[in-house]
């Protein structure tokens, strides 16, 4: 017998959209989540101290509120400052294992969303690891979250979130000290032929255009095209050099915010052994998902960026209807029901999906980040270079897996999280394969650290203590 | 690819195979499987390890102990070639106990086996607070351990990479991410026919595929009755250093991180950890190593052994293709300096070839396949 | 201590709390990594590995540069909030267990 129906994690928009529509539909919901609120990262502290910046993070960000408040409303159990640590799937459902104010627990589900997002796209740089350096996302999270903003930063890399950013220093007062751009003209030429397509979201991408004209009016400097970025200092950021329209600069600074888009976190769909596959346009692996975001396990479900990049309102349309097909495959709700409810939300998915071929085509990751020099460091937790992994492919590691057999590669806490796509691309290049056939990670459980303690407290009494091997 | 000999698997067992014929001077060509494939490599707790080996069998003791004595000079040898420190540590081992009645039929058992050995098995039992002048984190509620001064460790890591760069570096035809999937006989010598396409002649075979064996060794004339055995693996975070002598199931590796082990399960080809295995692995390891308690894991694991009906492992020659060898054991890590340096001489019957016929797969006749 | 970062409103509770033993000030319930960026703290940790210094890279759980020892156990800043009386210690090196 199950604790709940259907148990959600995350609760970023779409995890909050789903819990609030399968309340609705009658199921009885768990919902899971890091934070000490819901809102995820794009709306993180929206219902305490963010809405006070409102004025600087802008009304987009102060909808995300009512999200929040709509499953406050419902019954849904809302486990906050929770860290789900391991994801079992089986013929009745799925376990999660959690820990919580230092203890950990087990909650059983007969069906699952997985609603983690994304995370920002490892960007290695010389110097990437210095104190001082962020990624934009921080740079909004500690806005959101404090109402702290960095006094000398310069923003580098290229995308909307970055353009975003910036808009909302400049409305705090505390301009950034420059833009470098690793995107440029070609991008957006190259780009072009989806725009027509794009143009199903409008709206969206008006918005896009409003913040690059407040980043003019405000005179940030603006270098277009920027190359050969390296950030300098010895014990935290001093300055960051890069070349652009044929001149090499150097701007001295205290923060670096670092940005080349999000992409699917998929530890928590990886360590479920679901199918994923690699998306030739967004340059990451994502969850293989159907219509309604139901995964290649019968009954898991993957609503969000986490199934694939497209941003917060088509997150929130995702996470109705993966709701909606849980409640009707649990048999709450009828075919017609979770189709006339699904109606509004798929129009609104359809509208959000059609801008990303555009905005992805303008903002690609430069091949230097994708597969950076050989001093450039890959995995920050263990502290190795491209060059070293380079050599390791070359002695015999045709995939990731293997690669953690030669070294350390991806085993520190963050389980590859800021170097996989690294590695991924450069076992390609040195094999000349496609990162479709060099694969991830293989990822296990605990997700996220968690203390012997807490993991001897599950033992079942009387734990076999095995001999050891002959 | 013509080569003298054309060693399938590329993981601590087959590279130390190869290299060892390499340092004979033998052409070598190895063939690896892929990244998806079960690599028992991948998993190992990485101990150099002579107690409780052999309690049955003292030839495999026996083996096991000439392992381990040439040990130091081979990590010396691999280390010096590749510049890499193998971290090897051989400053004995534990086996710890919490268990008044478990400690003693394992001290009546090593007993017997030294007896066996002719006094050659020097072992000491340590009550718990004999054990705890030797590791102060010891927890109370450990009665005591055995102490064997021919345990040791080493880091299976650097071990696996310097094999696979220094079997490079002496001029070995490595190809990974392949699978033979034919063999025939073209007059004498080997025709080995590749997933891709590709070819491999050699003069002789050594199948040291792991669970891979099973597969191929029957057309290579061999029983090859293994089976997976799934072990579970933890490691914490890098942690100062508590623990001093590696035990069986926890030791502290010279990058800090705590490993623990492990399980035996039978379930088949699954490697998959479970909750039930890696909760009781931290509560043995929180009993053990009070402070522990404390200790982040950062990553647990699975992996499948390589298993033969006794444990023991296989060196059989061919029965009906001569110059086809099956080498297997589910130590690979203690042994690889045996399969370095004295499993050539087997292969090439030399005078110094060692006596494995306890090893031989005659002993199976009248155990199940 | 430097001025990398500022508060936009000072929060007006604040409580203390140790960093390696010496007092700071910090508010109550505020982010712990935020908190001790906008107190001029920009070196959290030494690296096991090679004693490289890190600081918070992503704030949201998912890079563990953040890490610092709160009352003996290691944990992510950016997961923690200010309490009176904390004592952070900034691990050098392995982290004590």
């Amino acid at each position: 017998m199950a604790d709940v129906d259907l148990a959600i994690v995350g609760a970023g928009p779409a995890g909050l959209a789903a819990a609030a529509t399968a309340a609705e539909a009658g199921l009885d919901v768990a919902l899971l989540d890091e934070q000490p609120q819901g809102g995820g990262q794009i709306f993180r502290a929206v219902t305490v101290g963010g809405a006070a910046r409102g004025d600087i993070l802008g009304t987009d960000y102060l909808e995300g509120a009512k999200l929040v408040s709509a499953v406050a409303a419902t019954n849904v159990r809302h486990i906050t400052s929770t860290t789900v640590w391991e994801l079992e799937h089986g013929a009745d459902g799925v376990t999660l294992t959690y820990s919580r104010g230092g203890s950990a627990a087990a909650l059983s589900a007969r069906s699952l969303i997985l609603a983690t997002g994304a995370l920002e796209r490892p960007v290695p740089l010389p110097g990437w690891t210095l104190p001082g350096v962020l990624t934009a996302g921080a740079g909004q999270i500690l806005l959101k979250v404090a109402g702290v903003v960095p006094a000398r930063a310069v923003l580098a890399g290229t995308g909307p979130l970055l353009y975003l950013l910036g808009a909302q220093l400049v409305r705090a007062g505390r301009p950034p000290l420059a833009l470098v751009d690793t995107g440029g003209i070609a991008d957006l030429a190259a780009a072009a032929p989806r725009l027509p397509a794009a143009l199903r979201g409008w709206r969206t991408l008006t918005k896009g255009l409003g913040l690059l004209a407040r980043l003019r009016r405000a005179r940030l400097p603006h270098y277009r095209a920027a190359r050969d970025l390296v950030i300098e200092g010895t014990d935290r950021v001093e300055a960051i050099r890069f070349s652009s329209g044929g001149r090499t600069r150097r701007l001295d600074c205290d923060t670096v915010l670092l940005h080349q888009g999000v992409v699917p976190d998929t530890q928590a769909s990886r360590s479920l052994g679901l199918d994923h596959v690699w998306d030739e346009q967004q340059l990451c692996f994502r969850p293989v998902t159907d219509a309604w975001g139901e995964s290649s396990a019968a009954g898991v479900f993957v609503a969000g960026d986490g199934a694939g990049i497209a941003g917060a309102a088509a997150a929130e349309a995702a996470g109705r209807l993966a709701a909606l097909a849980a409640a009707h495959r649990l048999a709450a709700i009828d075919r017609g029901e979770r189709d006339r409810r699904a109606a509004a939300p798929r129009r609104k998915l359809a509208a959000e999906r059609a801008l990303r071929p555009f905005l992805d085509a303008a903002s690609p990751p430069p091949l230097a980040i994708l597969r950076p020099a050989d001093e450039t460091i890959v995995c920050r937790c263990e502290e190795i270079t491209a060059g070293t992994v380079r050599a390791w492919a070359r002695q015999g590691a045709v995939g990731p897996n293997q690669l953690k057999a030669f070294g350390r590669c991806g085993m520190g806490p963050c389980q590859g999280r800021y170097c996989g796509l690294t590695v991924t691309a450069l076992l390609a290049e040195v094999h000349a394969r496609h990162p479709a056939e060099i694969g991830a990670f293989r990822i296990r459980p605990p997700l996220k650290p968690v203390t012997l303690g807490e993991l001897a407290a599950l033992a079942t009494p009387a734990p076999p203590v095995a001999e050891p091997t002959p | 690819m013509q080569a003298e000999y054309a060693v399938i698997g590329g993981g601590v067992v087959g590279l130390s195979v190869a290299w060892g014929l390499l340092t004979r001077g033998r052409r070598v060509v190895v063939i690896d499987g892929g990244d998806g494939d079960y690599r028992a490599s991948r998993g190992n707790f990485g101990l150099v390890w002579v107690q409780s080996k052999g309690l049955t069998e003292p030839r495999y003791a026996r083996w096991t102990q000439r392992s381990a004595a040439a040990w130091a000079d081979f990590a010396t040898e691999l280390g010096e070639a590749t510049g890499d420190d193998l971290a090897l540590r051989q400053e004995g081992g534990y086996d710890l106990h919490l268990d008044e009645a478990a400690l003693e039929a394992k001290r009546r058992a090593y007993t017997r086996l030294q007896e066996q050995l002719g006094g050659d098995y020097p072992f000491e039992v340590l009550g718990h607070n004999a054990l705890r002048r030797e590791e102060p984190e010891i927890g109370p509620r450990v009665v005591g351990g055995i102490l064997h001064r021919q345990d040791g460790h080493v880091n299976p890591l650097k071990l696996l990479r310097a094999l696979a760069a220094d079997v490079r570096r002496r001029g070995a035809e490595v190809v990974n991410g392949e699978t033979v999937t034919m063999v025939d006989r073209p007059a004498a010598g080997f025709r080995l026919t590749l997933a891709s396409g590709g070819q491999v002649e050699a003069d002789r075979v050594v199948l040291a595929a792991g669970l891979g064996a099973a597969a191929l060794g029957p057309e290579l004339g061999f029983r090859a009755p293994l089976r997976p055995q799934r072990g579970q693996v933890l490691i914490t975070e890098k942690l100062p250093k508590l623990i001093n002598r590696p035990s069986g199931l926890i030791r502290q590796v010279d990058e800090g991180g705590v490993q623990l082990g492990d399980s035996k399960e039978e379930v088949g080809f699954d490697d998959r950890t479970t909750l039930t295995t890696t909760a009781a692995i931290a509560a043995n390891a929180v009993a053990t190593y009070p402070r522990l308690a404390q200790a982040q894991v950062v990553r647990a694991w699975a992996s499948l052994r390589v298993m033969s009906p006794d444990g023991l492992p296989i060196y059989q020659r061919s029965p009906t293709l001569p110059g086809a060898c099956l080498v297997t054991c589910h130590s690979g890590v203690t042994l690889a300096a045996a399969h370095a340096r004295f499993l050539p001489d087997w292969l090439e019957e030399t005078a110094a070839s060692p006596d494995l016929e306890a090893f031989g797969e005659h002993r199976f006749s009248r155990a199940p396949a | 201590m430097n001025t990398a970062f500022l508060e936009l409103q000072p929060e007006a509770k604040r409580v203390t709390v140790t960093l390696d033993g010496a007092p700071l000030t910090l508010p109550e319930g505020a982010n712990l990594a935020a908190a001790l960026l906008a107190a001029g703290v920009s070196v959290f940790r030494a690296t096991p590995v090679s004693g490289a210094p890190r600081g918070p890279f992503c704030m949201m759980g998912s890079c563990f540069d953040c890490l610092v020892e709160i009352d003996g156990i290691t944990r992510q800043a950016c997961l923690s909030e200010v309490e009176a009386g904390l004592a952070v210690v900034r691990p050098r090196g392995p982290c004590r267990g």
